[in-house]
């Protein structure tokens, strides 16, 4: 592990590796998610899905399939409150309730096949399935368009009759897919262009790629008959799951408690709600509780992906390499609801350099896929794949290294970008200079067909509301109870915070992911947030331990508090000591409990940079890629726990290599999704994926105690363009569209 | 109409209801409450319901119950033996090879399935031994060490004790 920085203070825990705390329950299968979950009394719900992929709804008629023996409730977007265009702030993003609503169950129209419909709750899963079959839907197909730039044509099917263009505080007078244009600029772009002694500008697209967590959306809702609503659920934001389908159903947040389960996986696609609103009707209509499990093809059809997307690129330099301005135009589909992640996109794709003169147009476009979700730095990856593949050929065309082509213009504390906020303290040179000096980079590639890419990528990593307490034990442990679900290992690397401040181990710390009931309110694990703020709640959780401590040991030594200092897991004065443990032990002596507890709200961004190197080799007969070595370096601020930290950057490595190479939505030419399925939607194995090496560079955020940065998203950012480097540098074919497929890949290669 | 079996599993024979050709995977999850496998996809594509068959990996999602009578069906519940974690277990919380979890007990399955046939498995073959099973969270690399070290491991679950002994 490279240390580009060293933090001036020495730590017990924090940089050690102990064992996850829920590893054993893991192994071992007992670990609860969402679909393991049985209640006494509980019926299964199932959703009835447009065929098409556009269609007015005319009718439903459901009264054959409630009369089906078995069925106990039938619901359709009918039985919902109406609601007008409310905004509702989900922490990571706002989303308007009528919308949301229209998507859990379809209003009017079907906007992509697969949409919710109409659901059913019967005694058995397969009762419910046969139920399904009986309720008739009249629809009236209309066209649909799945791809971004014909949804923006004049011409194209209109999904909302009262979705208008808003553009700069303005609103267009006809309605349009083109729900909002963003634009951002900074100096005189023209100009800048004009004395360039090179520019570059090139056309991109990309499919849209699901997040592929392998644990399909899962809720159980009990409406119990005291009016109050319990929903068990897979979610990355319990509190934010809890609010959305209070507003859905009109009622009171207190009247709602969200028990999160173990999630399998989220990537971003399980934030907002789908089968949590629909099961609480059902629920309510049947005074059961209502299990509903989406199969693989729902998860498809009906959840998740990220935008497919159109972009151009226009960047231009000096002879000597530096950026004179930067200009891009990008279109992302929203999918069937406005409120892609499009503004993500515009603020990134410039974010890696300090660019005299820059202009972004961003487009939030609606067609007939899901309502996309975020994926991983939603809307950054995409943008990557474009800026960065233009800054590679600019280097290559100037005779310039990549690396330090970058380096003569990267992002640094004091840089301002292309939408306004300047960087503190930042770590992208480290992560250059470390790429540099890697083994990998040093070391020739041979052989041929073979070819090596670079390229970096930027995410905010977000702060965001988060709650904590926790119970000081007799025994000198501690439980901490939190309301972050963990992906990805944040239990620990939350603990070892709180273990690091009261100076006891990890071990010693209990971690608990807790319902909405049981802990303060707590914003979703997106963003990269969690071991940033959630660890900084407990860090705080920590402070008030030791404070209310020091009271407890002031009683014992009958001294005063500030005579008190506790240091290392010790309290001291000059005369007396006592452990961690032994003070615990005796807290019933000196009034009882201890109960830390802390709600944090950090604003602002703490800047996550990577970069990525990657060797292929492409089969000059086949246009296969294989990846023959790969190396990611990031700044991680400070590595809570470096096996999770590697793990997310291998992680990320891994999503954006299936991204890079394979993973795609297919449309027929009705705008159905035609490869819903594991056999047809190829994600990485083993196989497709050789080592990741990892280099974890460190540059403390100064926002943070322990210099944490979030390190979860920037990962997925460099590699498709990293790809697509190495991809032109073995073939000589720079690839402008992702998936850099077989058939896409050979054809480049032909011409 | 009914169509009772008796079946197999981790050491114990259940009565079971295989009708219409039923999966092993419901009939696990839902008859016998072994939540430990997991559906990813229905159709043995990701490998989160693996289980041992007579100690071959299986994918019990698209497994026909009726076809396993008289076989010896081992599932994630059954692997450890009393409080001792079977090595392969073990192995994967000792190399973190694991994000989520959701794939993890079908994992530990397919590599027990290996080490338990393969105890000098290469890389290769263990990647080759571990292609039907996806994880998502990309910890790839982690099971092959955590296989690696599984294999190697000198005692573990029951038989290896015995075959010691």
């Amino acid at each position: 592990m490279a240390q580009a920085e060293s933090h001036p203070r020495k730590y017990k825990v924090i940089g050690t590796r102990p064992v996850r705390h829920d590893g054993a329950d893991k192994v071992t299968g007992r670990a609860i998610y969402g679909a393991d979950l049985r209640l006494n009394g509980m019926v299964h719900g199932k959703i009835l899905r447009s065929p098409h992929a556009h269609a007015v709804i005319k009718s439903i008629d459901t009264s054959a399939a409630a009369k089906l023996p078995g069925v106990v409730a039938v619901t359709t977007s009918a039985d919902f409150p109406d609601l007008q265009d409310k905004i509702a702030d989900l922490g990571e993003g706002a989303v308007n309730l009528a919308h949301l609503g229209a998507n859990v169950l379809a209003h009017g129209k079907a906007l992509y096949k697969g949409h919710a419909v109409a659901a059913v709750a019967a005694t058995s899963p397969h009762v419910a399935q046969e139920a399904l079959s009986l309720i008739k839907v009249e629809y009236e197909p209309l066209p649909a368009v799945t791809w971004v730039l014909d949804a923006m044509k004049d011409d194209a099917p209109l999904l909302h009759d009262d979705v208008y263009t808003k553009s700069m505080g303005k609103k267009a007078d006809k309605p349009s897919n083109i729900a909002a244009h963003i634009h951002f600029e900074k100096g005189d772009v023209e100009d800048a262009f004009a004395g360039s002694d090179l520019v570059v500008e090139r056309e991109f697209k990309t499919a849209s790629v699901h997040q592929g967590y392998i644990e399909p959306h899962v809720s159980t809702a009990l409406w119990n008959q005291d009016g109050h609503l319990t929903i068990w659920t897979s979610t990355q934001g319990s509190f934010t799951a809890r609010q959305q389908t209070a507003e859905l159903l009109q009622v009171p947040i207190s009247q709602v408690t969200v028990v999160p389960c173990e999630i399998g996986g989220g990537f971003g696609g399980k934030i907002a709600v789908y089968l949590e609103p629909v099961a609480a009707m059902l629920s309510r209509k049947c005074g059961r509780p209502v299990k509903m499990v989406m199969s693989r093809d729902e998860v498809f059809e009906a959840t998740g992906p990220t935008p497919g997307s159109s972009m151009r690129v226009k960047i231009g330099a000096t002879k000597d390499g530096k950026l004179t301005a930067g200009e891009a135009w990008l279109a992302y589909d929203a999918g069937a609801f406005p409120g892609g992640v499009i503004g993500p996109g515009c603020m990134c794709v410039f974010s890696c350099y300090e660019f005299p003169a820059a202009r972004v147009d961003g487009y939030d476009v609606l067609d007939n896929k899901p309502k996309t979700q975020a994926y991983r730095a939603p809307g950054a990856t995409q943008a990557a794949f474009a800026c960065e593949s233009v800054i590679d050929e600019l280097a290559e065309k100037l005779g310039i290294d990549p690396i330090e082509f970058r380096l003569k213009n990267a992002a640094k504390e004091g840089t301002r970008r292309v939408d306004g906020p300047v960087y503190p303290r930042v770590g992208f040179i480290e992560t250059l200079e470390a790429a540099k000096a890697s083994d990998h980079w040093k070391s020739p590639l041979e052989g041929k067909n073979r070819g090596r890419g670079i390229a970096s990528g930027y995410w905010f990593n977000i702060g965001l509301k988060s709650s904590a307490a926790a119970n000081v034990n007799p025994d000198g442990t501690v439980s901490l109870l939190e309301g972050s679900t963990d992906i990805g290992g944040t239990r620990t690397s939350v603990a070892m915070q709180l273990a690091e401040t009261l100076g006891i181990t990890a071990e010693a710390v209990h971690p608990k992911v807790v319902d909405t009931d049981s802990v303060g309110y707590t914003d979703v694990t997106g963003g990269s947030r969690v071991t940033f703020a959630t660890g900084l709640a407990a860090y705080e959780v920590g402070r008030d331990i030791l404070r209310q401590m020091c009271e407890r040991a002031a009683i014992l030594w009958e001294c005063d508090a500030a005579e008190v200092e506790s240091v290392d897991g010790e309290f001291k004065t000059k005369d007396k000591r006592m452990t961690f443990a032994e003070l615990a032990g005796k807290l019933s002596q000196t009034g009882g409990p201890v109960v830390g507890r802390a709600t944090v709200n950090p604003e602002g961004p703490t800047n996550g940079f990577g970069t990525h190197i990657v060797d292929v080799e492409v089969d000059p007969d086949t246009a296969k890629v294989t990846v023959l070595r790969y190396t990611a370096i990031q700044d991680a601020g400070k590595a809570i726990h470096p096996s999770y930290v590697e793990g997310q950057m291998q992680g990320g490595a891994v999503q954006g290599i299936g991204w890079a190479l394979n993973e795609e939505y297919v449309f027929d030419g009705e705008g159905r999704m035609a490869n819903a399925s594991y056999l047809d939607y190829r994600m990485p194995t083993a196989l497709d994926v050789p080592h990741i090496d990892t280099i974890i560079v460190e540059v403390p955020n100064p926002a943070h105690p322990y210099g944490v940065r979030g390190v979860g998203e920037t990962p997925i950012v460099p590699p498709p363009a990293a790809m697509a480097v190495a991809v032109y540098h073995a073939t000589g074919v720079r690839m402008q569209e992702l998936p850099m497929s077989p058939p896409k890949l050979w054809a480049a290669m032909q011409k | 109409m009914a169509e009772m079996l008796e079946l197999r599993v981790n050491g114990a024979a259940h009565q079971v209801d295989v009708a219409g050709r039923r999966k092993l995977l419901g009939i696990l999850r839902d008859d016998l409450g072994l939540t430990g496998s997991k559906y990813g996809c229905g159709e043995g594509q990701c490998g989160a319901c693996t289980v041992l068959v007579d100690g071959v990996a299986a994918k019990s999602c698209v497994a026909v119950a009726s076809a396993l009578a008289g076989r010896e069906i081992t599932t994630i519940e059954g692997l450890a033996t009393g409080d001792k974690l079977h090595p392969v277990q073990q192995a994967f919380i000792d190399h973190d090879a694991m994000q989520c979890g959701y794939c993890t007990p079908g994992m530990v399955m397919a590599g027990a399935a290996l080490v338990e046939n393969n105890r000098e498995p290469s890389d290769e073959q263990i990647v080759e031994a571990m292609q039907g099973n996806i994880c998502r969270c990309g910890t790839y690399q982690r099971i092959v060490a955590a296989l690696r070290q599984a294999a190697a491991a000198p005692t573990g679950a029951g038989d290896r004790q015995e075959a010691a002994s």
